[in-house]
């Protein structure tokens, strides 16, 4: 089996664990808009992870489809980064976590509709357009509230500091996958400098960084993310509308 | 069959919109091929749209017919039709702006209040009722109004 699998499953992993998590927000959000914003955000990161497991599975070849793979793997069978599976902490925090993941997912997708997969160049494609306003909101509510008040400063920073860390595990090498994460770094780097600089917001010191989701190795966090997620499935094996 | 209509914004079709890429038909088995593209990855109208396509194919005599969906090129709201521009702001939703080349969603146009057709707009919500809309309001008739975002 080549790299591509692997790589796919990461990358729907990733969308799919986003999803959920800021699907968390509804009903509980800050402000109407925002309520509408977050899942919103969260039914286009589903959307790019019904296109990219539904592609794993026949790559696999063991007669997965995007349902068996979302609702019947086990959280060490995850291949998501560590950042989309943290607790959504406040408001600011989720606007961290999003500002990075989009930082990310931007650059991912674009390079990756020029790849010489049809399949995944046709996703990446599609789903640049959507993650370009994802970055675009997430980049408002940083520069807000980070040059807002001093709390919402405070804040901001704080949700910054909170998940920087985790942004090197999105960057980690894969040489032989149709993108290589790694040669996406400086242009992250460009983006989320330049938004934290009007932000009045600095970037932290980092030494160790956490990773590997990649291997499947995760927070206590996705456990329970997941038996959620899981749950009515599970329970009910095989039940139709 | 393309007078199929988008079942969130039921004044516009999905030929109208662009959804509906071809329709093809076998001219050895008769067999029709209809190809269509969502508009968002995670529209949850497509499934809908998909059945309605599939009725009208049976009622026109194509019970065989195929519905596939393809992601590229991707979906663009420079597809939309001057039919269905025009019908959506018949409907009072704003149609999108051309979409700028650089690959930049263009937030900061003036966007006309579809109703009274003043630039005076404002944007109150960047996501809207669906995955396709933003929520806007007139400066000038105060008339609050849903806006086609450009992708």
């Amino acid at each position: 089996m080549s790299e591509l699998f692997p790589f796919t499953l990461a990358l729907g992993d990733d969308a799919l664990i986003a999803a959920q998590r800021l699907a968390e927000w509804s009903t509980r959000a800050p402000e109407m808009e925002e309520d509408i914003a977050l899942s919103n955000i969260a039914l286009d990161q589903l959307g790019a992870a019904r296109l990219l497991l539904s592609y794993a599975g026949e790559l696999e070849g063991a007669g997965r489809d995007e349902d068996a793979l979302a609702y019947l793997r086990d959280d060490r069978e995850f291949r998501n980064c560590l950042l989309v599976e943290l607790p959504n902490g406040d408001f600011a925090v989720t606007m961290a976590k999003l500002l990075v993941l989009s930082a990310y997912q931007v650059p991912l997708y674009t390079a990756l509709a020029g790849c010489p997969d049809e399949r995944l160049a046709a996703i990446g494609g599609k789903a640049r357009k959507e993650s370009a306003y994802h970055l675009d909101h997430a980049a408002l509510w940083v520069r807000r509230l980070g040059d807002g008040t001093e709390e919402s400063h405070r804040r901001m920073q704080a949700g910054i500091d909170q998940v920087w860390a985790y942004a090197d595990e999105l960057f980690a090498a894969r040489p032989d996958a149709p993108v290589d994460p790694a040669t996406l770094r400086s242009e992250f780097d460009d983006t989320v400098t330049a938004v934290l600089a009007e932000a009045t917001l600095t970037l932290p010191e980092v030494g160790w960084t956490p990773a590997g989701g990649r291997d499947g190795v995760h927070t206590e966090h996705l456990s329970y993310l997941l038996a959620e997620m899981q749950v009515v499935h599970r329970a009910h094996p095989g039940a139709r509308w | 069959m393309a007078a199929v209509v988008d079942p969130e914004i039921r004044v516009v079709t999905i030929d109208d919109l662009g959804i509906l890429r071809s329709v093809q038909e076998d001219p050895a088995t008769g067999r029709v091929v209809v190809t269509i593209t969502p508009t968002y990855t995670g529209c949850p109208a497509m499934d809908v749209i998909r059945a309605d396509i599939r009725r009208a194919l049976v009622a026109a005599g194509h019970p065989d017919a195929e519905v596939r969906t393809v992601h590229s090129p991707a979906w663009s709201t420079d597809w939309i039709s001057d039919a269905g521009r025009a019908k959506l702001a018949a409907a009072g939703i704003a149609p999108p702006a051309p979409v700028r080349r650089d690959g930049v969603v263009p937030l900061t146009l003036a966007v006309r209040c579809p109703r009274c057709g003043s630039p005076e707009t404002e944007q109150l919500s960047r996501f809207g009722s669906t995955a396709c809309k933003a929520l806007w309001r007139c400066r000038s008739c105060a008339e609050p109004f849903d806006h086609v975002k450009a992708l």
